[in-house]
């Protein structure tokens, strides 16, 4: 009897080993990356040109990132979006005084018509960039304001030669617009990449019908072997939201990069359960409010102030979160990235703390005392896009109107709206801005007094002596701590600006697709090497 | 005749005229800047350095009548320059999308011809039977019922009940007819629907009218079979009034369809005409008004030719 009990508990343990082992191959079989199929992705938007040195928008790299590679990347499964790492440099050393960054490229990277991609390549794409010559528009330049020369002492080395230390430089390297180009194809004209296609990336050109899509077929001489693990893409041009939604439902699509509002991610998840997967991130996209400094009574920082006393943060966040693109309180960087607030420190910024009773009553005090009358009227300009501009407007008018002013909001059409604002016809209005990576460096730089995006037209030596002493220092905690004390000139100490809340990236995607992950920009991510689809 | 036919068509070239000075100005007046719009793009800001390279690249910087002369110095060579948004020649944005709602734009008006004739026809010849209260509720329902919530209709039937999408990308009838019906049917039964219900009012109040006169009377009299009399005597002359609206509606669709092509994701004329505005994209502005403008100058001549070949008085006259 014993022995057959022994043989029976045997028989049990021996079915579940099998059992386990079955389900962990599958579960690991369903993790391998599988080669082959096509990704179908909507863009809500179209490449102007084909010459990302020169464009702005996502509408050129969402549909033509696949087919070029960049010296450094961001790690494409870094949820924070800011870890740089080889694209098409092997290596690279930076020399202690931080004025020298050294780069050792691949071998055998190949550009899509066989010839090498040599470092005569970078240095020429980067000089395109950096010390454009007079007729060509290269949008980012002033990035590398800290770069004196680009050097190529070798075919396989490159060297960038630094005026003074920049914090932000390898991430500036790592950006996604930076493609590196032909050189051969750049000495024959400059403007050739307008119009035409010839990268090293993982995909090449098949063909691009404007206004309806844009196709790339695998790079088969691609220099990360086994990659990419897709037979091709297509990049399908929908403006419209609703054909966007339509297309994941009914699944001509599995997948557009920038993101979806929560009615359309909770429409999709319904409609399409299981079949359908959503990830999410904070967004390093923002709108803030610009006050004119220039027009009273927004000249005076406690006018400044009860207006950002005025606003519940934190009941914004879960409210709009649901009806709109934007979800966390955050400070001056995106919530979860390096030099981020943590909650307790935004909870000492003026408009950030828990008890909004007090923070009314103050900014009622703050008004009175600088002569704004009960019912004082102003105009707060808006742009005419819908989310989430429509909802935070909306939203703002009636938090202000809580400390007895009288604001009317007015939709300014979007066409005009820049315009707008660089005329400064204005009193208070709505800004924004969308950052390719979450740096410093790159988001801080609009708030400097000599910024052409400073609309409200503040002076402040102070905030421009700490954007330069955070951009220059070499210790990271050295630097964070710069960049609380810019967040607090900025936003608490002189209130140049209101932040409202950070955008919320939402991705709803056929479960099929695998290999992606979503960070804090939509810029970011989209070369789609390591994306397969699992059927 | 002739003389009719060349006064009409000489009419042609002053109107167009007038339509390139009033669009070339009037998209100057409203606000808006192709070059800060670009340029501005998602990051929300641009040097002013960036801007004026580019406002002198365009030739935005020259005197307004200077730029007026250089377009119009284009025009008169059919060169319509190049996009601003996309720097690609005006002819290469618009050719592509033209094939498009040119096609979409026929197959709406079969759809409104094939429904719109014999309904209007049925409906006079049954005046206040059941027929003509059921012809005239079909074509109520068509005017009231905008073309793109009908696309919606569809869209959402056919992804409830059936889990199926119309195909996204356009393919032309001659590389794959299936393919291409697949995606084109659907806006044009939407857009001919309201099109012929329009249509459909106008055949049966005009066959009503002809019905009524002394030649028809006559030719009844006569003792002429009634299906002679309704085709040659009767229907040709109701064909004047419903020839005109069927036509004016076939040019308004070249690039009018703005909100049924989005329904449709179609790559037409009207999504690029939306597109241009939005971008402040002058010379594709000032093209394709100068397109819709010049089809409409076009059908509206042929129209003349029609009427001169219907009514025999303008002949004679």
């Amino acid at each position: 009897m014993r022995h057959r009990n022994t043989w029976i508990f045997s028989s049990l343990v021996a079915v579940a080993l099998v059992v386990s082992a079955g389900w962990m191959v599958s579960a690991v079989a369903q993790d391998k990356p599988r080669s082959g199929g096509e990704l179908v992705f909507v863009v809500p938007s179209e490449p102007p040109s084909y010459d990302a040195h020169a464009e702005e928008t996502f509408g050129v790299i969402h549909p033509m990132a696949p087919l070029y590679s960049t010296l450094l990347k961001v790690d494409p499964f870094d949820k924070t979006g800011t870890k740089p790492v080889g694209d098409l440099a092997e290596s690279w050393t930076v020399a202690k005084d931080g004025l020298v960054y050294t780069f050792k490229l691949r071998h055998g990277v190949k550009f899509h018509d066989g010839a090498d991609m040599t470092s005569k390549d970078v240095k020429a794409s980067y000089d395109k960039i950096i010390f454009p010559p007079a007729g060509v528009k290269s949008l980012r330049k002033e990035s590398y304001r800290s770069v004196e020369v680009v050097e190529a002492p070798d075919p396989y080395t490159v060297r960038f030669r630094l005026k003074y230390p920049e914090s932000s430089l390898l991430l500036n390297l790592a950006s996604p617009w930076n493609w590196i180009y032909k050189a051969d194809l750049l000495a024959k004209d400059m403007h050739w990449y307008d119009k035409n296609v010839m990268g090293t990336g993982p995909f090449t050109f098949v063909e691009h019908v404007k206004g309806s899509h844009l196709v790339g077929k695998k790079n088969p001489n691609y220099w990360d072997k086994g990659k990419p693990y897709l037979d091709s893409y297509r990049a399908m041009f929908v403006t419209s939201s609703a054909a966007q939604v339509a297309a994941i439902r009914g699944e001509r699509a599995h997948i557009q990069f920038r993101g979806f509002s929560p009615a359309e991610r909770d429409q999709l998840t319904q409609a399409l359960g299981s079949k359908i997967t959503v990830q999410e991130s904070p967004w390093d996209c923002l709108n803030f409010v610009s006050m004119h400094h220039e027009k009273k009574p927004f000249d005076d920082k406690r006018v400044r102030r009860a207006l950002s006393l005025a606003l519940d943060r934190y009941e914004a966040s879960q409210k709009l979160s649901k009806i709109t693109i934007v979800k966390d309180v955050s400070g001056v960087q995106v919530p979860g990235t390096p030099y981020a607030a943590t909650p307790a420190e935004l909870e000492k910024l003026t408009g950030y703390g828990r008890d909004i009773g007090a923070a009314r009553a103050e900014a009622k005090r703050l008004l009175r005392e600088a002569g704004v009358p009960d019912g004082f009227a102003f105009t707060f300009k808006n742009r005419g896009i819908p989310h989430p501009y429509e909802p935070i407007g909306i939203w703002l008018v009636d938090q202000w109107r809580q400390i007895g002013l009288n604001v009317k909001m007015e939709m300014i059409e979007a066409s005009a709206y820049h315009p707008m604002l660089k005329r400064g016809d204005f009193e208070v209005a709505m800004d924004f801005q969308c950052g390719f990576i979450v740096e410093p460096d790159l988001d801080l730089a609009r708030f400097v007094s000599a910024s052409d995006a400073n609309y409200g037209k503040h002076k402040d030596k102070v905030i421009d002596e700490l954007y330069q002493k955070q951009a220059r220092a070499g210790d990271f905690e050295e630097r964070k701590r710069l960049v609380r004390a810019f967040e607090k000139r900025l936003l608490d100490e002189e209130v140049h600006v209101l932040w409202t809340l950070q955008w919320h990236r939402i991705i709803p995607h056929s479960a099929k697709v695998k290999g992606w992950t979503v960070t804090p920009s939509h810029y970011l991510n989209n070369q789609l090497d390591t994306v397969w689809l699992s059927e | 005749m002739w003389k009719y036919l060349l006064k009409r068509f000489l009419l042609m070239f002053p109107t167009l005229v007038g339509v390139a000075i009033v669009t070339f100005i009037l998209i100057r007046v409203i606000p808006g800047d192709v070059v800060e719009l670009r340029l501005a793009g998602d990051r929300g800001a641009a040097s002013q350095a960036a801007i004026d390279q580019e406002r002198a690249r365009f030739g935005l910087d020259q005197p307004i009548w200077k730029q007026f002369a250089v377009w119009m110095a284009g025009v008169g060579r059919l060169d319509f320059g190049t996009s601003m948004w996309t720097g690609s020649s005006i002819w290469d944005e618009i050719k592509l999308r033209f094939a498009l709602s040119l096609q979409v734009a026929i197959m709406a008006t079969v759809v409104a011809v094939v429904l719109a004739v014999p309904l209007g026809l049925l409906a006079a010849l049954k005046q206040d039977t059941w027929v003509d209260y059921a012809v005239r509720i079909f074509s109520i329902a068509g005017l009231a019922i905008p073309s793109f919530w009908l696309g919606i209709l569809f869209i959402l039937a056919f992804l409830i009940v059936f889990k199926w999408l119309p195909p996204m990308v356009y393919t032309p009838f001659w590389v794959s007819p299936w393919q291409n019906m697949q995606q084109l049917i659907w806006p044009a039964l939407a857009v001919g629907y309201r099109y012929s219900a329009v249509a459909t009012r106008m055949t049966r109040s005009a066959m009503l009218e002809v019905l009524r006169e002394d030649y028809v009377r006559t030719a009844r009299a006569k003792g002429l079979v009634q299906r002679l009399i309704l085709i040659r005597h009767a229907l040709k002359n109701a064909m004047l009034p419903v020839l005109t609206v069927i036509a004016l509606e076939f040019a308004f669709l070249i690039g009018g369809l703005v909100v049924t092509e989005q329904v449709f994701n179609l790559n037409g004329i009207g999504l690029l005409f939306v597109q241009a505005v939005a971008h402040r994209d002058y010379t594709l502005i000032q093209a394709l008004v100068m397109l819709v403008a010049g089809i409409f100058i076009v059908v509206n001549f042929f129209m003349d030719v029609m009427y001169a070949w219907l009514d025999p008085r303008i002949r004679y006259r």
